[in-house]
């Protein structure tokens, strides 16, 4: 543990936080039909599109380029799970095999 | 008692729907409780983290709150992020929730992913009340979430795994989602905007900055290209009419 036990607990209470505003607060918002904002509406379509986007990036943000292994592991994976998912469409198989592709290739390969 | 026999009948409808939820859980809950455990959080942490927050992927990322400097402010905003698109569910949900009198706060507390696509998509049979039916498929995932991180946790205490590159679960989980998203959606253009905006901000604020900035430049950028879209939506909704 990097972390004292309370400043664990504080960490768990804010990702409670967090998760229970983004459930609840549309329901808190639209009690009122005509307060309907299309603009929150709007964000509410396209955001979990580009949040996904983003939290790729947020996953490689450590990859270093230019390190020992030039981020060929990931580079590897990422295409196996795309090839894969787009061939199976199972989700927990690309997740299983791209992770264990990664998990060989930095454990083995790029020893 | 009928009304135990009742909500014994719901149960009894929702269990079949949550068996691949069961399967999923357990798998990506116990990658979790087994990298929880390499970073010295033994399965009670685990559990309570999976109990209270019941949000994978936001549990996975908060992972790296937990063995860096302690950030509680850096945690919340993060969490937010990853979980706004739960913003959207609730949008979705805001009608089939109205009348669900007291099971309500908990419906809406326990809508994860897996759960939002099973209540949208399957309806419960003749005869079965639909809010206790609704319920039960919430609770079985809660508990099937916290059975896998919790086995995950004690695998992780039994066997030593050599875990390095298992925390790719997250960046896999993630592209998988992508790819989905792509092929269903016609409009491209917010992914491509989440990726380059980001990592236009990596590049610019640096690893440990990049967060914040990119959040801001993202909404921003997606304000702009809202005109567009909206014109766009009525045209097809006008189709639809």
């Amino acid at each position: 543990m990097t972390l004292t036990s309370i400043q664990t607990f504080i960490i768990i209470c804010m990702l409670t936080l967090g998760t229970v505003t983004t459930r609840f607060l549309p329901f808190i918002i639209f009690k009122n039909p005509k307060l309907n904002n299309s603009y929150i509406n709007y964000l509410g379509q396209v955001l979990p599109y580009s949040t996904v986007g983003f939290l790729i990036v947020y996953c490689l943000k450590d990859v270093n380029f230019r390190g020992s292994t030039y981020g060929i592991p990931e580079a590897i994976a990422i295409v196996c799970i795309i090839v894969l998912h787009y061939w199976k469409e199972n989700a927990l198989l690309s997740i299983g095999v791209g992770t264990g592709v990664y998990m060989i290739l930095l454990q083995i390969v790029f020893k | 008692m009928r009304d135990l026999q009742e909500k014994f009948e719901a149960l009894k409808a929702a269990f079949p729907h949550t068996i691949p939820v069961f399967a999923g859980f357990t798998f990506l809950g116990a990658a979790y409780g087994i990298l929880m455990n390499s970073k010295g959080y033994g399965v009670g942490w685990t559990a309570l983290f999976s109990f209270m927050v019941l949000a994978g992927s936001a549990q996975y990322v908060a992972i790296s709150f937990l063995t860096s400097i302690f950030n509680p402010v850096h945690a919340l905003l993060m969490t937010l992020m990853v979980n706004a698109r739960h913003l959207f569910y609730g949008i979705s949900m805001l009608d089939r929730y109205k009348n669900t009198g007291r099971l309500k706060p908990y419906l809406i507390f326990g809508l994860n992913d897996e759960t939002f696509s099973l209540i949208c998509s399957v309806e419960p049979p003749g005869g079965i009340d639909r809010n206790w039916f609704m319920f039960f498929i919430t609770l079985l995932n809660h508990g099937y979430w916290v059975f896998g991180s919790v086995l995950g946790g004690l695998l992780g205490s039994v066997i030593s795994f050599n875990v390095e590159g298992l925390d790719f679960v997250l960046t896999a989980l993630f592209v998988v989602t992508f790819v989905d998203q792509w092929k269903t959606q016609k409009n491209h253009k917010p992914a491509v905007i989440g990726v380059l905006c980001s990592v236009i901000c990596l590049i610019i604020f640096g690893q440990g900055n990049f967060i914040i900035p990119s959040m801001i430049t993202i909404i921003t950028v997606l304000t702009i290209f809202r005109k567009g879209y909206a014109d766009r939506k009525e045209l097809a909704e006008e189709k639809i009419q």
